[in-house]
């Protein structure tokens, strides 16, 4: 097509400065101030993409956030974003832009052969048809996908940042329109701290895209004054670029706001940035948006709302066509002919619904020379791939068809508008109600339930003068409730009245044809859902608007269906006889108001800097010694210790076998530690463990089941007596915090009169832990304060004393089933007692192991690991171990041992599986079979929870929950997998020194 | 996201405290002596308010101190915060949120 579509004059833009960029790998440029749609417009391109579903050729829609059409993917490489409307894209010179949806390009499409099967791909068409067979769903699913691209992720990491800002302010205000600006105005002369948003690149809102008269001034000059008067005032903050994208529970508003250009930015600034702004009261000054009229064949290119046409040739000196047709219902699209005119544009005629339009606006039209064809419609459009003519018919008198013979007009473009929908979707996230305005056809905010005002044409206030008044007063109003006691007496500024007569409601324009026959009357451009869809989902029972809407994927795209959602209400309204769309209700609005990057939501929490990373005093040596490291909750535990060339399964082995026979070391300075005191504080651990704790003497240690009132197993560890009322409780690695929280809600709201006080003490104490036959004659050549011998250190006990000159409590615990010693030392002496023992332990073979290691341990002598074993459902008895649990006195969770469910005899148990080959080793999670078949369905009797090689015992272990497992002990049961079922058999969970004479060394 | 007077701590983000639900549930003084009911009714049973709902939370990222909450389900009010062992303030029934 030939360029040439930049009017001679007018426009925000800077002529001087002249941007390159391209499209479809073509060679374009812009002027600095244009969007790429208006940069596209100039250039004369008129399909920029494919619809979604039927390939058609689409065009530039709208101006703003409400563009269905003009989706692009920006820049290539790792930068790229999909789906970005070019309507909101700034134009910079060396941008890059790509259509989606469509393959080869958008002028000849492969896929557009979908569109001459439009009878048979109805609302709810994949629903219909890939039922069957379940099995071809992968190949309909891979061909659908294909089809209905939608723009394409990039697959690098993303070199930019983002951040995140905090704010408070007395009045936020959302939209820096006519409304928005006043208000604003309003609320700083009154000295209220403001905060101003605005998703365009500068404020103005509507009033960019108009010629207008305020105050007796250009309107642009006014808003020159306005933005300086801002500027200058220190409490008044303007966000530009900024989207208020949702509106969150006691005034908090999220706001995206784009800092850096999409290319690159050496500039240093995070490319979004995302604001939590806490309001004391918000201004909803969002505006509104233009709907069409829907009338057949209306997403051909070069139809365009009215309203963008104006702005087009007022704001970016655009001309959408060379002419331009007006088809209406109200007055407003009459200035869209009336700028056209003056810009030198031809506009052949105006065509309205109504009968005898008679406002200032047609009187305007008519002394202009502009025809208008009054009580008409357009009930055809010419040209495919991009408007060429109309065909226009008289309405008869109600409206639901046409009369006469047709008159073809031709045209390039039909301007049309079907009146404007209030932007309520900030309103409605913030819980507020909406009312249904049956002579304007249009939703209404009505009760709300945050502190906020809804002003100008969001609050249905659509004239300009009107629009000033009420901003104006709703922002002194604002900083009045929000606690500002000063008043300002300044007026609002004026503009001239404008009459603008009652607009006609027609929400579908017929045809010569039935609507559903043929054409195609689009509600929502981007999903290609069209007035028969609707009408079809509610013939086949999808009555309410939610379910309506997910059957035919109305305003599911990514505008959300800003331009077509009331009339889509309003057409299922009509087909169920409710004539009233307010009675229909809306469907509901949902953060975010327009898409928000993941990088931007994530912010600075990408990385190393997602989760905090928990070190133990030992770190760096684990580093040195090249671990590999295995993440339990934020800390980072060494794995194994691999040397040399070792995997981890040789590495595993080797550190089991050094256990075993010679002596290992571990860092456990993980493990939770809870120090806890207070006279009551037998009383305290005889309600949150399973036994029972008086008894136990001073300097010695007990195994402990802690339950949650359902009786399920939460946590475990021990704890040890160091004086009569001090105790202290270890836990396991990952569950530190929540048995703290644990305890304190028990002693915060259930028995605040117990004298206990719980202090973590976690991270104060190193746990150096030395295990293995040598461990005792390594720990000797350290201390000569403790005596050693079993006689007087036995297991499960504490000792203080003197480890390599550092003052420290040596427990007597093993995870392990060799003898044990976990040494306590306070942090900042872990990496000095540690590297003692481990250059002093060389000639026992001492040997660093991690966290695999110590499971396999762990699970040759079948103890347990609460979060592998347990899973929440898992009792004391379902793993043997009522030993644990007191008869005699009361605890949380002891109740729910005694329900009926509790005491069911076929509960999954704890066993041991042993396979026949003594290298298989079954997978963990693997579901557990009593009959050896692949075919399905077979009952599941349980399932593998832990297995490991065990390198001591030369054969494959695993731990098991089985159903009525202790009765099955001797039998065979089945494991099956992809393409076999392994043989187990059940045993005591126990494999190696069951008699447990390896403990005492 | 809603703000949260926490009675040691003053007004902070939701995002620092933890919801724990309905308050005032007391635990059975004698628990052997219930039916597997009302023992059930106890460890399940909630109220599931729609409209004022007296509720515990906790400052986790705070004082760590719990206390209890008068919050309007329906709109996130935050009607009334008081302490624990402290009882509900009776006119709050009448607040018509
Ligand atoms: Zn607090």
């Amino acid at each position: 097509m030939s360029a040439g579509y930049r009017l001679q004059k007018g426009g925000l833009i800077d002529r001087k400065t002249r941007l390159n960029f391209t499209f479809n790998g073509q060679a374009m440029s812009g002027y600095e101030g244009d969007t790429l749609a208006s940069a596209l417009l100039a250039s004369g391109t008129r399909i920029i993409g494919r619809s979604f579903k039927y390939h058609r050729p689409r065009g530039i829609f709208a101006t703003g956030v409400e563009e269905p059409n003009a989706l692009v993917q920006l820049e290539r490489g790792p930068r790229t974003l999909p789906n970005q409307q070019a309507t909101r894209i700034s134009l910079y010179d060396g941008l890059i832009a790509d259509s989606i949806n469509c393959w080869p390009s958008p002028d000849y499409d492969a896929m557009s052969i979908l569109g001459l099967f439009y009878r048979l791909i109805p609302a709810g068409f994949y629903y219909k048809t890939f039922m069957r067979p379940a099995t071809a769903w992968r190949f309909y699913e891979y061909f659908i996908r294909h089809a209905a691209g939608l723009g394409c992720a990039p697959t690098e990491p993303d070199p930019d940042h983002y951040d995140k800002m905090n704010a408070h302010c007395d009045v936020l205000i959302v939209g820096a329109g006519p409304a928005g600006l006043t208000a604003a105005l309003g609320a700083t002369r009154s000295g209220a701290r403001v905060i101003l948003v605005d998703e365009q690149d500068q404020i103005g809102g509507w009033l960019l895209n108009e010629n207008r008269i305020i105050n007796g001034q250009p309107s642009k000059e006014w808003l020159n004054a306005a933005f300086l008067e801002l500027n200058d005032t220190a409490d008044a903050q303007i966000l530009t670029k900024t989207t208020a994208f949702g509106y969150f529970d006691h005034n908090f508003i999220a706001l995206c706001e784009h800092r850096g250009p999409t290319q690159v930015n050496g500039n240093g600034l995070s490319r979004q940035r995302i604001w939590r702004v806490r309001a004391k009261q918000v201004v909803l000054a969002t505006g509104a948006i233009e709907r069409p009229l829907v009338f057949a064949d209306n997403d051909r290119p070069g139809v365009m709302l009215s309203g963008a046409v104006r702005a087009y040739a007022h704001r970016y000196g655009v001309a959408a066509g060379r002419r331009v047709l007006i088809f209406t219902n109200n007055d407003d699209a009459y200035r869209t002919g009336l700028a056209l005119k003056e810009a030198g544009v031809a506009v052949p005629a105006i065509v309205d619904l109504r009968h005898d339009p008679s406002g200032e606006l047609a009187v305007a039209a008519v002394r202009a020379g502009i025809e208008i064809l009054d009580g008409s419609a357009v009930t055809r459009v010419l040209g495919s791939r991009g408007v060429t003519g109309v065909d226009i018919m008289n309405l008869n008198n109600t409206g639901d068809g046409v009369i006469g013979a047709p008159r073809r007009i031709s045209c390039d473009v039909i301007a049309t508008s079907g009146g404007w929908n209030p932007t309520i979707h900030l309103h409605s996230h913030s819980g507020g109600k909406t009312i249904f305005d049956k002579r304007r056809g249009i939703f209404l905010p009505s009760k709300t339930t945050e502190a906020n005002f809804s002003v100008g044409a969001a609050n249905g206030t659509f004239s300009l003068s009107d629009c000033l008044k009420a901003g104006m007063k709703i922002g002194k109003q604002a900083a009045r409730n929000a606690g500002i006691s000063s008043h300002n007496r300044r007026k609002a500024p004026v503009s001239i009245k404008e009459e603008e007569a009652d607009s006609r409601l027609l929400w579908i324009v017929p045809t010569a044809c039935p609507t559903s026959h043929k054409s195609r009357h689009f509600l929502d451009q981007a999903n290609d859902v069209t007035v028969s869809d609707i009408q079809l989902a509610a013939r086949e029972g999808y009555a309410s608007i939610e379910h309506a809407k997910r059957y035919t994927t109305l305003g599911m795209a990514p505008d959300q269906g800003k331009t077509g959602n009331t009339h889509g209400l309003a057409v299922l309204s009509q087909v169920l006889g409710t004539e009233d769309p307010g009675e229909t209700g809306t469907t509901t609005f949902r953060p975010p108001y327009t898409p928000v990057t993941i990088g931007a939501l994530a912010g600075r929490d990408v990385g190393p800097l997602m989760d905090p990373i928990r070190m133990t005093p030992m770190h760096h040596w684990h580093e040195l010694a090249g671990c590999a490291w295995e993440d339990v909750g934020q800390w980072k535990r060494p794995w194994y210790y691999p040397q040399n060339s070792e995997d981890g399964l040789k590495a595993v082995h080797r550190e089991c076998l050094a256990v075993r026979n010679a002596v290992g070391i571990l860092d456990a300075s993980t493990l939770g530690k809870i120090d806890i005191r207070g006279p009551d504080a037998v009383i305290l651990l005889n309600k949150v463990y399973t036994n029972s704790w008086e008894s136990l003497k001073i300097n010695r240690c007990r195994y402990g089941l802690m339950l949650s009132e359902d009786g399920m197993i939460f946590d475990d560890g021990v704890t040890t007596r160091l004086a009569k009322d001090h105790f202290l409780m270890t836990t396991t690695s990952g569950n530190a915090a929540q048995v703290l929280e644990w305890l304190e809600e028990w002693l915060q709201t259930e028995w605040p009169d117990l004298r206990v006080y719980c202090t973590s003490v976690t991270e104060q104490w190193a746990n150096i832990t030395i295990c293995g036959p040598s461990a005792r004659a390594l720990l000797l050549e350290f201390t000569d304060d403790i005596d050693l011998t079993n006689e007087s250190f036995p297991s499960m006990s504490m000792r203080e004393g003197t480890i390599a000159g550092v003052n420290a409590r040596v427990f007597r615990i093993s995870y392990t089933g060799e003898i044990s010693y976990e040494i306590n030392v306070p942090a900042s002496y872990g990496m000095h007692v540690w590297t003692a023992l481990i250059n002093a332990g060389k000639k026992y073979g001492i040997t660093p192991f991690g966290t695999e290691t110590m499971h396999v341990l762990r699970a040759e002598k079948g103890y347990i690991v609460v979060g592998q074993e347990t899973d929440g459902t898992v009792i004391p008895s379902d793993l043997g171990m009522n030993w644990a649990v007191s008869e005699k006195k009361d605890f949380i969770g002891k109740r729910s041992l005694s329900r009926t469910n509790s005491m069911r005899t076929d509960r999954k148990q704890l066993v041991g599986l042993l396979t026949e080959n003594p290298t298989t080793i079954l997978p963990e999670g693997g579901q557990i079979t009593a009959k050896q078949t692949l075919s399905t369905p077979t009952p599941m009797i349980g399932y593998i929870t832990s297995s490991y090689y065990s390198a001591v015992l030369g054969h494959s272990i695993a731990l098991a929950l089985i159903k009525g497992g202790r009765e099955l002990h001797g039998d065979c049961v089945f494991v099956p997998l992809e393409d076999k079922s392994i043989v187990a058999t059940v045993i005591n969970p126990i494999f190696y020194d069951i008699k447990g004479e390896r403990l005492n060394g | 996201m809603f703000l949260i007077n926490c009675p040691y701590c003053g007004p902070r983000e939701e995002s620092e405290f933890h919801p724990a639900g309905e308050a005032h549930l007391k635990r059975p003084a004698n628990p052997e002596k219930l039916s597997d009911i009302e023992w059930a009714d106890y460890l399940f049973m909630r109220q599931n308010t729609k409209g004022i709902l007296l509720e515990r939370w906790v400052h986790r990222h705070g004082c760590r101190r719990w206390f209890n909450v008068a919050r309007d389900t329906r709109t996130n009010k935050v009607l009334h915060v008081y302490q624990m062992g402290d009882s509900p303030p009776t006119q709050l029934k009448h607040i018509k949120p």
